[in-house]
């Protein structure tokens, strides 16, 4: 054992692992687009990741659900094509298209092959353009979002998940599913999925990346063709939410033997000085490997659950510190006893200098990991866009991870970990454990 | 718009299988002395390496009354060795920047690290010591049992679908492992000890069971170095029995269960049929059953969803399923969700009905070109992801086909004519065997 942990630290020294070579270049297209690519030739395809900033968030009051079923029907009928004439044309491409709506962006992800590449975004450009919105399809995808509503409220996790969020954010968009309620999604309109259209689709909210076999000058024709036309501003973006999360426990009785827990504090915003002082703080109490506290108390150590994570949620709008654990009925009670109790160590004592560098060179180590594949690494750089993250970070990052202080992840410990202010959604039949703390 | 797309896939026909066979070239494969098989796919850009071990030994081959061993095996082998303390391999990966885990299946069970490929070494001395140094105390067995308890209380009892999957499984295999759980069933699981672990892993965990394959930034000369110094220094289990299985009778008669719970929002139909499993030197029969299940129900202009979803209007949702990679006899699977207002009886009295028209009308050779343009596509993109292409020979390899199955398996795909489809799905789909499943709420009216 000696010998292996010898080792184990000499490789530590030699070598933190090289970064691939990703070299990323900003390309500004003809008209004006602004993307950012990494070009690899070595395999004749190309990832593009298109963002647009507000997601459905951007859903009007009333209206929640509208961006969400609108994003899903894009793939259903464009130009003079309908939905399964769409689908034909996509796969004689043996292209993939795929568009997504979340609490902040709307995304579309697209992967096409160098041979047919102007046909792809030719078509890529009908769906985002020339969207149908067939009566037909509007119907036929609205069950399909109903039906995934109605499995939603049997399960568990879900249920926490919308009980979590309507106590954190109130009547902010965020206090609700982006997918609506079975009662606003029969209401939505074909003008209102046109409407959603108009919100979300626009140059003054637009991020792309791509990574592939493209040059520079392919990329700037390409953004031309694909989204130059998109109307120059689109839905004022939402205001900011507010966070209230008062300490506490909210159970949801559900019969299942398992309970599941959300729990959460306020968080940190992606922009604070602080924040990888946060991140790296955050890894060492709930990280996802094997190596957290939480893991190693709750499941090492008791193996009274099967996972327990915590995570910084930084959206847009507001940002939240969060965390799960699925415990059966009668342990439950006791994985929060243990979770409440790491937290406030964590806060009152902080991390050791072994744990910073354990986490340290993990953080650094796994971030080269990532970078792997056209579709990821496009991906990353519509994220880094995003966050405001210079075109450089790349190759920084793991330096502002390596300068974090020892006393900085101790101060920012206190500072952020609220252990009174922490809530706990349960939802099943936990034993021991009823609803207390401020309504 | 036609003519523009079938032109295009003119052009895409002919140019995508000169780049496409670049794969082949980047594996190598080797045997060590003692009888363990090596893979080595290189992938040169960037510097990161992914190693996997694959023992031959699932679920499937645990014995009568242990059932979850295999899985609960899995769990224990990142407690200590000789010279490991207990969880030191899993933090040694993390303190190199690197990630570990590992999955249990019917038919094997596999450990993996992705790390910098400079590390590799390092992963390879912790996981031949733990193949056969495993050290394991009675505080271990009990507390990563409650974990795997916990595990399937997760996966499983909290989940009505996962429930009725595993009806289905059972009603399905009457005499065959793959109708028993992969993570057991709870009162097995609950009453598994120590002597049914490691009698499990004396009599699988062997270099002569267990397939490596590193895939990344590596030389297959240096791997095959390290390989030898680390794999090759544990000797073959002379005792590894023969892998032979009870095997599944004929089935000679329909079977249906309904499985009702109260926390079912969406009631749906499942149906299963026995079918044929890839095999050495002889995967065409599978390939035929992929192709079909593809043509049935592989995406929004299958002819399932084409029928039931765009014309009838009768469901949500519809799929397909075969995956031919299973030692022993696999199944086919179709699932119809039904719309607001049709009952699981019209939603199923639909699928048989079109099931019925598919086989009479036969194969839309259009369809079926559009279909293996893709899996043509599909191998370029592949290229931008060797770990997957790692665990496709992991998989293949552990279920006895062998590399040139793997490489061969592409090409067959081309070649199935749409005539070998129908006498495959003439041979699999009869509905005298079905296996057809109701997962309802409680208190729901079969009729």
């Amino acid at each position: 054992m000696k010998t292996l942990a010898a080792i184990a630290i000499a490789w530590i020294l030699a070598a933190v692992p090289a970064l691939a070579e990703v070299k990323i270049q900003e390309v500004i297209s003809p008209k004006g687009i602004r993307a950012w690519l990494v070009e690899e030739h070595s395999i004749p395809f190309t990832a593009l990741e298109i963002r647009f900033k507000g997601g459905t968030s951007l859903d009007a009051p009333g209206k929640r659900g509208a961006v969400n079923l609108m994003s899903a029907l894009l793939e259903e009928g464009a130009g003079d094509m309908d939905a399964q004439g769409f689908a034909r044309a996509v796969e004689s491409l043996a292209a993939s298209f795929s568009f997504g709506a979340g609490d902040d962006t709307v995304s579309v992800s697209a992967r096409f092959l160098s041979e047919n590449r102007d046909q792809a975004v030719a078509l890529l450009r009908t769906a985002l353009l020339e969207p149908r919105f067939d009566q037909e399809a509007i119907d036929r995808v609205r069950a399909q979002v109903i039906s995934g509503l109605k499995s939603d409220a049997k399960d568990p996790n879900a249920i926490a998940g919308e009980a979590f969020a309507k106590m954190a954010y109130g009547d902010h968009p965020y206090g609700s599913k982006g997918e609506g309620t079975i009662e606003s999604v029969s209401a939505l309109t074909r003008d209102d999925i046109l409407a959603a259209h108009r919100g979300v689709f626009a140059r003054d909210r637009l991020f792309v990346g791509a990574v592939g076999d493209i040059t520079p000058e392919e990329l700037g024709a390409l953004l031309d063709r694909l989204l130059a036309d998109l109307p120059e501003t689109g839905a004022p973006m939402p205001p900011k939410a507010n966070v209230t999360i008062e300490g506490g426990v909210t159970v949801i009785p559900f019969d299942t033997p398992q309970s599941v827990a959300l729990f959460g504090q306020p968080g940190m915003d992606r922009h604070d000085p602080d924040f990888f002082a946060a991140y790296v703080m955050n890894q060492i109490l709930g990280g996802g490997s094997f190596e957290g506290r939480l893991m190693k108390e709750v499941r090492e150590k008791r193996g009274l659950t099967y996972g327990v994570y915590s995570y910084l949620v930084p959206k847009d709008l507001a940002a939240v510190y969060m965390g799960q654990v699925s415990s059966a009925n009668d342990r439950i009670a006791q994985a929060i006893e243990v979770i409440r109790a790491e937290w406030r160590r964590m806060a009152e004592e902080g991390v050791t200098e072994k744990e910073l560098q354990d986490a340290k060179t993990y953080l650094t180590g796994a971030y080269p990991l990532r970078f792997d594949g056209n579709s990821r690494i496009a991906s990353i750089l519509v994220g880094m866009q995003l966050d405001d993250l210079p075109i450089d970070y790349v190759n920084t990052r793991n330096d502002r991870i390596n300068a974090v202080t020892l006393e900085e992840v101790n101060r920012v410990a206190r500072e952020l970990l609220q252990p009174d202010k922490l809530h706990f959604v349960v939802v099943g039949r936990p034993v021991g454990l009823e609803t207390s703390g401020p309504d | 718009m036609f003519s523009r797309i079938a032109l295009i896939a003119g052009l895409v026909v002919m140019a995508l299988p000169a780049v496409a066979t670049g794969i082949d070239d980047a594996v190598t494969d080797f045997t060590l002395d003692n009888g363990m098989q090596v893979v080595v796919i290189e992938d040169h850009r960037a510097p990161v390496v992914q190693q996997m071990v694959w023992y031959k030994a699932g679920s499937a081959d645990e014995p009568r009354g242990a059932s979850g061993i295999a899985h609960f095996l899995e769990h224990l082998m990142f407690k200590g060795t000789d010279t490991m303390a207990p969880g030191e391999l899993s933090a040694t990966v993390a303190a190199n920047g690197g990630q570990d885990n590992a999955f249990t299946t019917y038919d094997y069970t596999a450990y993996y690290q992705r790390v910098a490929a400079d590390r590799l070494e390092l992963m390879m001395k912790m996981e031949a010591d733990r193949m056969v140094n495993l050290r394991l105390t009675e505080k271990d067995i009990e507390t990563e049992r409650n974990v795997v308890l916990e595990e399937r209380n997760q996966r499983t009892e909290n989940n009505p679908r996962a429930l009725f999957r595993e009806q289905m499984n059972a009603v399905q295999y009457y005499n065959h492992r793959y109708g028993v759980p992969v993570i057991g069933w709870k009162h097995e699981v609950e009453a598994l000890d120590l002597d049914d672990a490691l009698s499990f892993y004396r009599t699988y965990y062997a270099p002569n069971d267990a397939i490596l394959v590193v895939s990344g930034d590596v030389d297959p000369q240096e791997v095959r170095a390290l390989a030898e110094k680390y794999y090759g220094a544990i000797p073959a289990n002379p005792d590894l029995p023969e892998r032979v299985r009870a095997q599944e009778p004929p089935q000679r008669a329909a079977r249906r269960l309904v499985f009702r719970d109260p926390r079912v929002a969406q009631p749906y139909v499942s149906r299963s049929y026995l079918a044929p499993e890839r095999d050495p030197g002889a995967q065409e029969k599978a390939a035929a059953l992929y192709l079909l299940s593809e043509l049935l129900g592989g995406g929004s202009t299958s002819y399932l969803t084409d029928r039931l979803q765009f014309r009838d209007k009768l469901a949500v949702y519809t799929g397909a399923f075969y995956s031919g990679t299973s030692l022993d006899d696999t199944t086919f699977d179709f699932v119809i969700v039904p719309r607001e207002g049709v009952s699981l009886q019209e939603a199923e009295a639909a699928l048989d009905k079109a099931l019925a028209d598919f086989m009479r009308e036969g194969v839309d050779q259009e369809m079926l070109d559009r279909i293996k343009l893709q899996l043509r596509a599909a191998r370029i993109y592949a290229l931008d992801n060797v770990d997957g292409i790692a665990s496709r020979y992991g998989r293949a390899l552990s279920i006895g086909l062998t590399v040139e199955d793997v490489k061969a398996w592409p090409e067959i795909l081309q070649s199935v004519t749409a005539e070998q489809i129908m006498a495959a799905a003439r041979e699999v789909l009869r509905p005298e065997v079905s296996v057809t499943g109701w997962l309802m709420r409680d208190g729901e009216m079969t009729q």
